[in-house]
């Protein structure tokens, strides 16, 4: 995985913290990454920050979406964090879809849910 | 002052460099953060349909210099198939060829102007624009810029 | 420097360019007896009444060769360089804008004087210096006066934007809650700050819930809905839920008439009822009784 992405294992959870603006191919590799891990280990949670995006488009959500189908497949709760404001308006101006997703403020909040999830 | 900019659309990682462009345009030309993103975001949407459809093209970005306004206007151009039913492709939900859909009809809700000029067999170039308001102290700034 | 005799200046070109190193060089060498000059112009005048005459003499003496090299280069950088070392010397000694500009423009006259008392004995010359002295001089004192325009248009933009922000204020009522009273017309423009600030302030308070109270919005109609609707979607994106109050049942009718979906949004009628709701989200107040619903 090249260091645009860094994945890191915690308890049960799978943090993986975006570090700048992906082309299409890295966010298919971080996509394929995540569901690799997910087979391996038991992992009862995903956190994607998206703090580093600075556009967020149908490819990225339909990534984002395809990362919590495969999560739920194996019994994980995925949930996105970091969204900036503009990035949030564009989306909604956008109609991208993502209501099956949670979304958190930050990290923190994101681990505290998930938590509360057990 | 500013000049077009040209972004050659051949490979995924070009989505990159025409977002970061557009940004960086939309900035220069003094667009708010938000707007900027609504550009870029509509900037990687139609970039990545030349990719998936017809797999190289270009894009332009140019200032529109107003007295009332100020405009950014993105001219996305590929010599592809053309797109057979525009409407269709300008409706949510549309599928394609390459299953992404969406994509040209959520760009049209972000931009301001938004037209798609397409032939069979010629190819297609989408033109849209966004708009800021000059209010009046950058009017008169920019009158008394222009006089020698 | 002696005075021009046989001078070749019919050589000169249209606008007499060529006699600028000239008049220059002559205003150089006579700057002891022209600085004296303008200070007792700018104390006649009644202005830098707040400097002393040390004072102003001291500073003068490089406003004075500054001058003079801006004459010289005329070139815009030079000219605005000139502008802000003006600004940065005086105004901060409490001298008003107006009264630089006086100054400046009172050196342009002492230095045309001498100009005349060294060129009177030839009237096309005098006239050739002149139409080489007079735009130089001329884009000095502009290029001061637009200087100053500029900052009172930079002091203007910062105001403006703290208006802007003061009048669409998000409140902090306690921790992770914030609230929106929406007031008055809502057009696409005031709705856009007024989204931008409300996400802006749930991301610095991390808020988990938002309170948009609509009661002093005037007119609903689809356009405003459309807005409170993608504010509401866009704040759960950062993790927010949104309560919207203020909503009475014949606003809500007309909105439900107009198409709008409101079963994906949480509403309670009075701004108090929503704090409430808001504070159970938040657990600070044990969940409601189904009866109370």
């Amino acid at each position: 995985m090249p260091h645009r992405v860094a994945i890191l294992a915690q308890d049960h959870n799978l943090i993986a913290a975006i570090q700048s603006d992906l082309s299409d191919s890295e966010v298919l590799e971080l996509r394929d990454d995540l569901a690799e891990r997910i087979g391996r280990r038991r992992v009862r949670g995903i956190v994607v920050d998206v703090t580093a995006l600075d556009v967020i488009d149908s490819f990225v959500a339909r990534a984002l979406r395809e990362i919590a189908v495969l999560a739920r497949l194996r019994g994980a709760e995925t949930i996105i964090v970091g969204i900036q404001p503009d990035v949030a308006i564009a989306m909604v101006q956008f109609k991208l879809n993502l209501t099956p997703l949670r979304t958190a403020l930050d990290l923190d909040e994101a681990l505290g849910l998930l938590e509360c999830a057990r | 002052m500013t000049h077009e900019v040209l972004v050659a659309i051949e490979s995924d990682g070009d989505l990159v460099e025409a977002r970061a462009a557009a940004r960086a345009l939309a900035t220069r030309l003094g667009f708010s953060r938000t707007d900027a993103t609504l550009i870029a975001t509509a900037i990687s949407e139609v970039a990545r349909n030349i990719i998936v459809h017809v797999g190289t093209g270009r894009i332009m970005m140019s200032p529109l210099e107003e007295e009332m306004r100020c405009g950014l206007q993105v001219v996305a151009e590929d010599k592809g198939a053309g797109i057979r039913d525009v409407e269709a492709a300008l409706h949510d939900g549309y599928a394609g060829r390459g299953g992404l859909g969406l994509g040209l009809s959520g760009a049209k809700r972000l931009m301001d102007d938004f037209d798609i000029d397409t032939k069979m067999d010629r190819g297609t170039r989408v033109t849209m624009t966004k708009w800021r308001f000059r209010d009046e102290l950058e009017r008169m700034k920019e009158k008394r810029q222009r006089r020698p | 420097m002696t005075t021009p005799t046989s001078h070749d200046w019919t050589s000169a070109d249209a606008n007499g360019e060529s006699l600028l190193p000239e008049l220059v060089a002559l205003l150089r060498a006579s700057r002891g007896e022209l600085r004296e000059e303008w200070v007792r112009r700018i104390t006649d005048a009644s202005l830098l009444g707040v400097m002393t005459p040390d004072e102003i003499f001291s500073e003068v003496t490089a406003v004075y060769d500054n001058y003079v090299d801006a004459l010289e280069t005329g070139s815009v950088e030079t000219l605005q360089a000139y502008a802000r070392d003006l600004s940065e010397r005086i105004i901060p000694r409490g001298v008003d804008t107006d009264e630089v500009l006086g100054i400046v423009l009172l050196l342009r006259d002492v230095l045309a004087r001498r100009l005349f008392v060294e060129y009177q004995h030839d009237k096309d010359l005098l006239n050739a210096i002149l139409d080489a002295y007079e735009p130089a001089a001329n884009r000095i004192a502009v290029t001061v006066g637009v200087s100053f325009v500029e900052e009172r248009e930079r002091v203007i933009r910062e105001q403006q934007e703290a208006i802007r922000e003061l009048s669409t204020p998000v409140l902090q009522v306690r921790e992770r809650l914030l609230i929106l009273p929406i007031i008055g017309m809502l057009d696409a423009q005031r709705a856009r700050q007024l989204t931008e600030q409300l996400l802006s302030e749930i991301q610095s308070s991390r808020a988990k819930v938002v309170v948009i109270d609509i009661t002093g919005v005037a007119t609903i109609d689809v356009a405003v809905a459309d807005h409170i609707v993608q504010t509401v979607e866009a704040a759960r994106l950062m993790g927010a839920s949104a309560i919207i109050t203020g909503l009475s049942s014949k606003i809500a009718q007309t909105l439900v008439d107009l198409g709008v979906d409101l079963s994906m949004m949480n509403t309670v009628g009075d701004l108090q009822g929503g704090l409430e709701e808001a504070e159970r989200l938040l657990g600070v107040l044990p969940p409601a009784e189904p009866t109370e619903r």
